[in-house]
């Protein structure tokens, strides 16, 4: 069992408040991500979930049960640290053993555990080094190990990956999708990476500034962003932002977003004429840069795109894939994105001149 | 430091400090040894003559090198036993965020910026005086008789004088350890179900080995040497009862004017105190290859 239900759980420090008052559920078996730039929240409500923190006010229910006031240790949850928190005195074997011994569990029944743990994560050779032995991803897996083998009803994951380089980093980024899979047990994993939350998460949660943004599945977030923050921050490259003077389904607008890849580069006609700037080659697709007058835009296209610097050329968006935001930021219609068909025309004029 | 001249230049710049503190150290090391083979007494100067190892014999058999031997090893290891487990707990709380941390800091330091004597003689007068020291108005108080540690515990109360010069050094080492100690670590463990206990045994001592192993090599060379402590107290009274071989070295030479015995003592002093170096570096050695 794992589910775990924030209710109007909020978090001061000296007065200043960091988390607002904020309600989620999570259901059992869920790969949650939370997700959002530093300083948002995000690690602050993962470690008031794991009783590393005091709640403010509110309720935190793990299974039903009102667990706010219960001590890290009895709320059957496991943490993966960002510096994986290993004890450096210890044997990889007395690592991972250590919350068993805990428990005073048998000792023969601890040592087939830590076995089986260390086989499923490759660790079986590396049980009697220190963890100063071992590299960066080992590490990781070690401290991924600790946590398995207690069983617990949910995982709470602090930026685990944060500290492998890049290639290491897609490596476990697919590990613990995989555990996930096998074991289908809630997982909560705070990160500032949105292809991190994209490639793992059954559902985003997008923290800005101790607020909840939006709540909801990577393509939901990616389709129909709620606002101005989650367009931007989903999706990479950025979605282009343009300002524009509009009325859209009789309510104002005053900015337009588009992701890069629905812009269609062309030699002839189309909507805004731009410059070719920067381009990056990425093999399988190119991001060009694109200077039209007051804005640039960054476009995706196809590997083999044949513009070159200063080139000049006509880009437009594909009619329904284009969202509308208000003056304050949230995004206007956007349930059904086909009808800024009409309008694509006018918006033309404006950033013509 | 890569070409032959620079290397050579390097070695020939360090030379005048090599040298100078090459003498500095062996000419007192030989003129002791050369005076420990003498019948070398400070009343019939001038009567000097070798006697080879007559000295060595008569302060081995001395019953007072036997004892005073004993109170070392006694001094060094209870000293050392106090300020690391008091210097841990104070380490502990000085951790904690308290109001006026700063200034309780300050206070725990004061007494190792104390002169040796000056504490000797504050503790002597002012604490364990059995008419005067504030212990005496304390038993009093309570109605039992004034206690006279420094002729009924005379050794018991030197190492009390000397713990309390060394605790804030032992605090303050321990302190930094305690405070390069990963917050994370101490978190994992209790999510892990480690209690308060657990945590402070399985993660906190371990973390502190390093730090406990370099405050024991650093005491043991200043505890093995204590002698103002001594000397303002007790005069290593009574009888032999807080002597240790510092001070029965000072005594052999100077209050019984016997340089020659005094010098073979010195020369056993610096034997011994190399055997406990070896143990030490190796222990250390161990330790700091973790």
């Amino acid at each position: 069992m794992g589910n775990i239900t924030l209710k109007q759980v909020t978090k001061n420090f000296d007065g200043h408040e960091v988390i607002q008052p904020l309600d989620l559920s999570i259901e059992n078996g869920e790969f949650v991500v939370f997700v959002g730039p530093s300083g948002c929240g995000k690690s602050t409500m993962l470690r008031m979930i794991a009783g590393l923190e005091d709640v403010s006010s509110g309720k935190i229910e793990i299974d039903g049960q009102d667990a706010t006031e219960t001590p890290p240790a009895k709320r059957g949850l496991a943490m993966v640290f960002q510096s994986y928190a290993l004890y450096p005195h210890m044997s990889v074997r007395n690592n991972i053993a250590f919350p068993l011994k805990r428990t005073k569990m048998d000792a023969a029944l601890i040592k087939d555990k830590v076995e089986k743990v260390a086989e499923t994560l490759n660790l079986a050779a590396y049980l009697d080094r220190r963890p100063g032995q071992l590299s960066g991803g080992q590490r990781q897996r070690v401290a991924i190990g600790r946590a398995i083998v207690r069983e617990p009803s949910a995982f709470l994951f602090d930026e685990p990956l944060s500290n492998l380089d890049a290639a290491l980093r897609v490596n476990m980024r697919l590990e613990i999708s995989q555990l996930h899979k096998d074991l289908k047990t809630t997982m909560i994993y705070v990160t500032h990476d949105q292809v991190e939350a994209m490639t793992m998460a059954d559902k985003i949660v997008v923290f800005n500034a101790g607020n909840i943004e939006q709540v909801g599945s990577p393509m939901a977030l990616y389709r129909h962003p709620v606002n101005k923050f989650v367009a931007g921050f989903i999706g990479s490259p950025k979605m282009n932002f343009i300002d524009i003077e509009e009325t859209v389904e009789g309510q104002p607008v005053t900015c337009m977003g588009v992701r890069p890849e629905h812009l269609v580069l062309s030699d002839t006609a189309g909507t805004w004429k731009g410059k070719v700037g920067v381009l990056e080659h990425l093999g399988s697709d190119t991001f060009l840069h694109v200077d039209i007058p007051g804005v640039k835009l960054t476009v995706r296209a196809d590997g083999n795109c044949p513009y070159e610097y200063g080139d000049e050329v006509y880009v437009s968006p594909i009619p329904n894939q284009v969202h509308y935001f208000d003056s304050i930021g949230n995004a206007v219609c956007n349930e059904s994105i086909a009808r800024t068909t009409a309008s694509v025309s006018s918006i033309s004029k404006t950033a013509d001149s | 430091m890569a070409t032959t001249s620079s290397r050579f230049l390097g070695r020939a710049m360090v030379s005048p400090a090599v040298v100078l503190l090459f003498i500095w150290m062996i000419v007192p090391l030989a003129m002791t040894i050369y005076y420990s083979f003498l019948n070398y007494n400070l009343l019939m100067p001038g009567m000097q003559e070798f006697i080879g190892w007559l000295n060595y014999e008569y302060f081995l058999t001395d019953p007072a090198f036997l004892e005073s031997f004993y109170n070392t090893l006694l001094l060094v290891c209870g000293v050392l036993a106090i300020t690391i487990i008091g210097g841990t707990a104070i380490a502990v709380l000085l951790d904690q965020a308290i109001v006026g941390r700063n200034i309780v800091r300050i206070l725990v330091l004061a007494p190792f910026f104390v002169m040796p004597t000056v504490s000797a003689l504050v503790w002597k007068n002012m604490f364990m005086n059995p008419v005067n020291g504030l212990f005496a108005h304390l038993f009093t108080f309570f109605g039992f008789e004034a206690y006279d540690f420094l002729s009924q515990a005379p050794l018991a109360s030197i190492i009390l004088i000397v713990s309390w010069q060394w605790l804030p050094f032992a605090a303050l080492i321990l302190l930094t350890a305690i405070q390069s100690l990963d917050q994370e670590q101490l978190e994992a463990a209790e999510l892990d179900g480690a209690g308060p206990m657990a945590r402070f045994f399985l993660i906190v001592v371990p973390h502190l080995s390093r730090a406990i192993t370099a405050v024991i090599l650093i005491e043991t060379i200043f505890l093995l040497s204590v002698f103002a402590e001594i000397l303002v107290t007790t005069n290593g009274g009574p009888g032999y009862a807080s002597t240790n071989i510092t001070y029965l070295i000072y005594s052999q030479s100077l209050l019984d004017f016997d340089v020659g015995a005094g010098s073979a003592g010195g020369i056993i002093a610096v034997i011994l105190a190399n055997i406990v170096a070896i143990f030490l570096m190796r222990m250390i050695g161990k330790n700091l290859e973790k």
